[in-house]
């Protein structure tokens, strides 16, 4: 068994649940946000904000900001772990890889902050 | 025709280097890979490689043929090369070079070792043997008959990347191999070394397994059961 640290969940298995199941949310919020689109073809601001404040939608948005953010966390973590190791970056390669995953989690964590206020905020 | 040979021996060269050999094959019938290296190897006979059987069972010429691994013996000169064309030959890639088309494939076997490819069964052994149904012996067809020639491992991006993490297709197959054996009782226990973020996981479904394997066997669909499998375990 080969464990890491940084990986989002504890197995291998419960990473690729969670990809595929967050993947499925996303291709699910992306056909609503093309459909409203599609549906309203001369939507208004206000039409726009008055869908996006409903709470079922803020919830479903809430939920594809989540989905996002592990997603993502998934995708960069192993993205890393193919391309940054010490097999291509020699002994700078842990460095260089926690480096470059410290700021995929700060970006993520701004994205989720800043997607609640901006779906749940006033 | 021209065969093109890496050449490379890393205790006196700083580089690998590919050399041209002209090569006297003839027109009349079609040769295998390992004949054309073999008629290289009369005119140049400072060339190494690794080749046993001759036919496809020893899994001891893998090697990078026209781009394509595979195993020399096997493999035709015109399935690979157009007339007139170079034939270019390189050692497995992803694996440490010894010596021209020699590879090291310590790590492929370590990786192999990690499967515990052997039966493991904690009942009463039976007085003469432990008996198989037909049903349940078809289900190890298409995985026992695995040569670890290591062509689709040394094929696998995620093996070149993480070749001490990731078990690789051959491993896997072997690992699905056991798993599947009804006179096997220690699946759940062979599963619980599988399900970290990169034994398994890190297969992509790239798919350059299925593509390469000279017995053509499909790892991929075996590591996607071993998926299931660990699926159902933890669900």
């Amino acid at each position: 068994m080969v464990t890491s640290a940084t990986n989002f969940s504890r197995t291998g298995l419960s990473d690729w649940l969670v990809q595929r199941v967050s993947a499925v949310v996303l291709l699910a919020y992306s056909l609503f946000v093309f459909g409203v689109f599609i549906l309203n073809p001369e939507l208004s601001f206000e039409q726009w904000s008055g869908i996006f404040s409903n709470n079922a939608v803020r919830i479903f948005s809430l939920m594809s900001v989540l989905a996002l953010c592990g997603h993502a966390w998934i995708g960069m973590w192993t993205v890393a772990t193919d391309y940054l190791t010490t097999l291509q970056l020699g002994s700078a390669a842990t460095f260089v890889r926690l480096a470059f995953q410290l700021g995929c989690a700060i970006l993520i964590t701004v994205y989720l902050l800043w997607g609640i206020q901006i779906f749940w905020g006033s | 025709m021209l065969v093109s040979i890496y050449r490379y021996n890393p205790e006196t060269d700083l580089k690998p280097v590919m050399v041209d050999i002209e090569v006297d094959v003839p027109t009349d019938r079609d040769l295998m890979v390992l004949d054309v290296l073999n008629l290289a190897k009369e005119k140049d006979t400072t060339i190494a490689y690794r080749r046993s059987c001759r036919e496809g069972v020893c899994g001891s010429d893998g090697m990078n043929i026209n781009g394509t691994n595979g195993l020399a013996c096997i493999t035709p000169l015109s399935t690979v090369v157009k007339p007139g064309k170079k034939l270019i030959l390189r050692p497995l890639p992803g694996l440490p070079v010894i010596r021209d088309l020699v590879v090291d494939m310590s790590i492929f076997y370590k990786q192999f070792e990690k499967v515990k490819p052997y039966l493991m069964n904690d009942e009463p052994a039976p007085n003469i043997e432990r008996l198989q149904s037909q049903e349940d012996r078809a289900k190890l067809d298409g995985l026992y008959e695995c040569i670890l020639c290591a062509c689709c491992t040394t094929s696998c991006p995620s093996f070149w990347w993480n070749p001490d993490k990731f078990i690789g297709p051959a491993g896997l197959l072997q690992a699905y191999r056991f798993l599947a054996d009804s006179r096997d009782t220690a699946a759940s226990e062979r599963l619980a070394g599988l399900e970290d973020p990169f034994s398994v996981f890190r297969c992509r479904g790239i798919m350059n397994c299925v593509a390469v394997c000279p017995k053509g066997l499909n790892p991929t669909r075996a590591i996607g059961h071993i998926r299931s499998m660990l699926i159902e375990q933890s669900a």
